[in-house]
């Protein structure tokens, strides 16, 4: 879906664009990612005035809302650096929707610019930083689940595999139907909550069938639905967000 | 025609405006560039695969291989034309033989049950057959009518093995059918089936459950017909 | 031009409804039998599917088919006039219908002009959206669905489920089941008996038919020509015994040539069901003609609006209209996957359902089917013309709370003010940053947003924590603690 992309080289400086909702529900997760890249020698800005791409009210139809809410983030990009996003869900609605969001408004081309220049992390780090690993962690099973959005809005399906697999005690296992969706959604989880219950059971049952004890995703919402289900289950998987997990075992 | 204008007049007067058709690249569906080697091989592993026996003959022996597809089956009333050479040839092999010709040069009011209830088999000629989804292409003709590739519990065609083409945009680009369709068109890959029974496959559901193909093949002077 | 111009619906028939789609989905899904169904019959579907597509250049070949679409809609007023004259010159007659109403009347008409008391029908999903054969029922004609899917579906007194595979929410047994209790046909799990015995029911019908009713998949412009695309031998039966055939189908089934058809096919048979192609594909350019010993005397054909030119007003519903009827978008969907086809409660199910059935029923009767989705991509990924299908979803979300362009029946009808408040709340939050930054309280005000709802995610998950700090917070930390390590000074002038 999306076009082939050409990555430029390794930039001196990145905007980290946090996301609503690691900001209030997985901090360490941002912080996490934000260590990373300055590993690689990179100077993170983290705008202060950062708050949600506007997504939850796209989505739900809610344009006016959501353009206000994605207005108030365009101004905060102002010099070329690549803009990294630690979600392919709100990385995709800033890189495919905005444009769409700002057609035919007077902020168009600055959106289209700020497009451009958005990275979901993973990909940053495959694709722009050429992210070299060292794994000090114990041996461990672990599913990988890449969200619908990083897998189908910004076609990075193999983008946090090939990171995984650069961690030698750890082995990727193959969950059954992995490129399904876990039922998140945003609001879909809310508003049709059986039928995403039954898409998170498959996934849960997917994830522990293949053996995982663990599970990383590069998006919260997929870790908040998918982790809140094992919780609830009492099932002994742990969720983490891929930047967590490269940080914890690497540093 | 109230209906009609008024749909027009919203299409012509569209709210958005006129809009610009792109152009087509079909290169995607054409140029495979296959030998005929490759294009018969394609053809019989796509036919097979869906159920459809395939019959190798010499063109001059072909009606030999007929007869005994018959015995072997144990058809004993075939439907057939008069005209094509396919018939002629198979009128005057099988006149002696056990199995009884049935005519098909009449409208099908005056033998409908005849048709559905006593007919073993039809034999029809082929205008050729595509490679790359194992499908024949028949042109039904007065001599040879639409049904009896359809009604009959077995379908027997014959198909000349240098009527091979590559893909179905070949065919259609090839032999200028936008210049002119018969009244009936058709593609045919494999005998009658469904799946819709759990998606368990089922041959014959409607039309015929064995679909038997007679590739000829020209020896050094015979030429196909 | 009136949505559910006509109530006709099928009398003892089980129905479903759209506005029911809760409901309907939660027995969908307590209910394992159909669960397991659709779960079995989906994944084969798409290993099929990907199987099928194995050595092409499927990007490419996608590539034209939306660009053969396009341009046919793009021409659409041309092309519909041209295939009209075409047709009409090789003896086809052309009949327009504004809604499903007139394309019923028009039906029955040419019916009674032959005293016609038995219509038999091939697959066809407009003469479904029409509800054509309870029209015709009520009119003393019998229509009987001669598709194996649709036949079964049609003894059971029910819709189909998918727009390909009509019974596909059935097993063997149920089936067996059906059969013996409507034809008396003997109990067997044996799939060639069951498929015998419904020939020699149809068999007898074909003969006895008046009438045959048939969908059209492509209406080819330049020839004149309808293309049917089947693997029973049903439609050719449909289209070849009864003495009248009758096409019917939505105007926008157009295609420009003759050459436009061979790459819609490849895309369709291997898209729908995964194979390289189907047993027969059936192009017809006339009725019997002087000489010929079959096939019907009449043929006509009848285009069927019902929507479709207000779809076609505004350019981006337009891409709609693209659709081929191939059902792969359901076969993707996590949702259809588990809900099903009847739970949907219209004619077309799933993903393409949800973005067509609006504009045909009208987004108060269909307003919580462009909810009913993820957005995750699959439809979009998937179609043989490239239907942006996630972003037409939003865009009729848009619509139902009145934040669209208007362009669809029943725009506006879901907005509520609560909800609306609740959504400028957020805006208000996210556009103070300041506010935002307070931090832990946001979280708290951010769950005011759906106070009634977001008790349902607790059911099956423990509740989202907020951490006990924000990323603000950590950012704010981590950088204090480099700044004092002099190296690291940014020369940035910015945070």
């Amino acid at each position: 879906m999306t076009p082939v992309k050409f990555y430029p080289s390794k930039s001196e400086k990145v905007y980290f664009f946090g996301t609503c909702l690691v900001d209030l529900f997985y901090p360490q997760a941002g912080l996490d990612a934000i260590r990373l890249l300055e590993r690689e020698g990179i100077e993170v800005l983290f705008p202060e005035d950062q708050t949600c791409c506007g997504q939850p009210a796209y989505t739900s139809g809610y344009q006016q809302e959501a353009r206000a809410v994605a207005t108030a983030q365009l101004d905060l990009f102002p010099k070329p650096w690549p803009i990294v996003v630690p979600s392919g869900s709100c990385g995709g609605m800033m890189r495919t929707h905005y444009p769409q969001l700002f057609a035919g408004t007077d902020r168009e081309s600055q959106a289209n610019e700020v497009a451009g220049r958005v990275y979901e992390l993973t990909e940053f780090l495959v694709h722009v930083c050429h992210l070299k690993l060292e794994d000090s962690g114990a041996p461990e099973k672990v599913a990988m689940h890449t969200s619908c959005s990083a897998r189908r809005e910004m076609g990075l399906a193999e983008a946090g595999p090939a990171l995984l697999a650069q961690l030698g005690q750890v082995e990727l296992v193959e969950q059954a139907r992995g490129a399904e969706c876990c039922g998140f959604g945003g609001t879909f989880a809310v508003r049709h909550p059986e039928v995403s219950a039954a898409m998170v059971e498959d996934k849960t049952t997917a994830i522990a069938e293949a053996g995982a004890q663990r599970f990383v995703t590069s998006d919260c919402g997929c870790l908040m639905n998918i982790g809140g289900r094992f919780e609830q289950q009492h099932t002994p998987v742990q969720g983490e967000h891929i930047a967590s997990y490269l940080w914890r075992r690497t540093s | 025609m109230r209906a009609r204008d008024a749909i027009l007049k919203r299409l012509r007067e569209r709210a958005d405006g006129p809009l610009s058709a792109p152009d087509s690249d079909f290169a995607v569906v054409t140029n495979r560039g296959w030998s005929a080697e490759e294009r018969l091989a394609r053809f019989e592993h796509w036919i097979t695969s869906v159920h459809g026996e395939v019959i190798h003959t010499p063109h001059e022996t072909w009606t030999d291989t007929l007869t005994k597809v018959l015995a072997d089956k144990g058809m004993r009333r075939l439907a057939l034309g008069k005209q094509h050479s396919v018939a002629v040839e198979a009128r005057r092999a099988l006149a002696g033989a056990e199995v009884e010709l049935v005519d098909v040069d009449r409208d099908i009011e005056t033998w409908q049950r005849e048709q559905f209830e006593s007919v073993d088999a039809g034999l029809t000629s082929t205008r050729g057959a595509i490679a790359e989804t194992g499908s024949l292409w028949l042109w039904p003709t007065p001599d040879e009518p639409r049904l009896i590739s359809l009604v009959p519990p077995i379908h027997i065609a014959v198909l000349d093995a240098d009527t091979l083409e590559d893909t179905f945009f070949d065919v259609v680009k090839a032999h200028g059918w936008a210049g002119g369709m018969p009244t009936n068109a058709l593609l045919i890959s494999g005998p009658s089936k469904t799946a819709d029974i759990e998606q368990t496959l089922a041959y014959g559901v409607h039309g015929p459950r064995a679909l038997v193909v007679l590739v000829r093949h020209a020896t050094t002077q015979a030429e196909g017909a | 031009m009136s949505l559910q111009s006509h109530d006709v619906r099928p009398q003892g028939v089980q129905t479903y409804t759209p506005r029911e789609f809760h409901h309907q989905a939660h027995d969908a899904l307590g209910n394992p039998q159909i669960r397991a169904n659709f779960r079995k019959a989906m994944d084969g579907l798409m290993t099929k599917r990907r199987d099928s597509f194995a050595d092409w250049d499927l990007e490419t070949l996608r590539e034209l088919g939306a660009n053969i679409r396009l341009r046919a809609l793009a021409k659409l007023p041309d092309l519909l006039e041209q295939l009209e004259a075409n047709c009409e010159a090789n003896g086809i007659r052309v009949h327009w219908a504004e809604d499903g109403e007139q394309a019923c009347r028009i039906i029955r008409e040419i019916c009674e002009s032959h005293d016609a008391r038995s219509v038999v029908k091939g697959k066809s999903m407009v003469t479904e959206e029409m509800h054509l054969n309870a029209y015709l029922e009520q009119a003393g004609i019998e229509a009987l669905e001669s598709d194996l899917g649709e036949y079964l579906v049609q003894l059971n007194e029910q819709t189909p489920s998918h727009i390909i595979m009509p019974a596909i929410h059935l097993n063997t047994d149920e089936i067996s089941e059906i059969l013996h209790d409507k034809t008396g046909t003997e109990r067997t799990r044996d799939v060639d008996t069951m498929t015998a015995a419904a020939r020699q029911q149809l068999r007898e019908r074909f003969m006895a038919a008046d009438v045959g009713v048939s969908g059209v998949n492509f209406a080819v412009a330049e020839t004149g020509t309808l293309c049917l695309v089947e693997n029973e031998g049903n439609g050719r039966m449909t289209t070849t015994v009864p003495p009248v055939h009758i096409a019917v189908t939505g105007i926008e089934k157009v295609v420009e040539q003759l050459r436009d058809v061979p790459p819609l096919y490849a895309l369709l048979t291997r898209s729908a069901t995964g194979q390289h192609v189907t047993t027969y594909f059936n192009m017809i350019s006339s009725p019997r003609k002087e000489g010929e010993h079959d096939g019907p005397k009449e043929v006509h054909l009848v285009l069927v609006d019902s929507g479709r030119s207000r779809i076609y007003q505004d350019d981006e519903l337009l891409d709609t209209l693209r659709c081929i009827r191939c059902g792969a978008c359901m076969n993707h969907c996590p949702v259809y996957t588990r809900v099903g086809g009847h739970s949907y409660g219209t004619t077309y199910p799933g993903p393409i359902g949800s973005i067509l059935s609006p504009h045909l029923m009208g987004l108060e009767e269909t307003k919580d089917l462009p909810t009913a989705s993820s957005l995750c991509g699959a439809c979009g990924e998937v179609c043989p013309v490239k239907i942006p299908i996630p972003d037409l979803l939003v865009r009729l979300r848009r619509e139902s709370v009145g934040e669209g362009r208007g362009n669809v029946p029943g725009a506006g009808v879901k907005r509520t003010r609560k909800e609306a408040a609740a959504w400028k709340g957020f805006q208000w939050l996210a556009t103070h940053p300041a506010v935002w930054r307070a931090g832990t309280s946001v979280p708290g005000k951010l769950r005011a947003l759906m106070p009634a709802k977001l008790g349902v995610w607790t059911d099956y998950r423990t509740a989202p924590k907020p951490a006990g700090t924000t990323l603000h917070a950590l950012v704010k930390r981590h950088q204090a603690s480099k700044s004092h390590q002099p190296n690291n000074k940014s020369h940035e002038e910015e945070p």
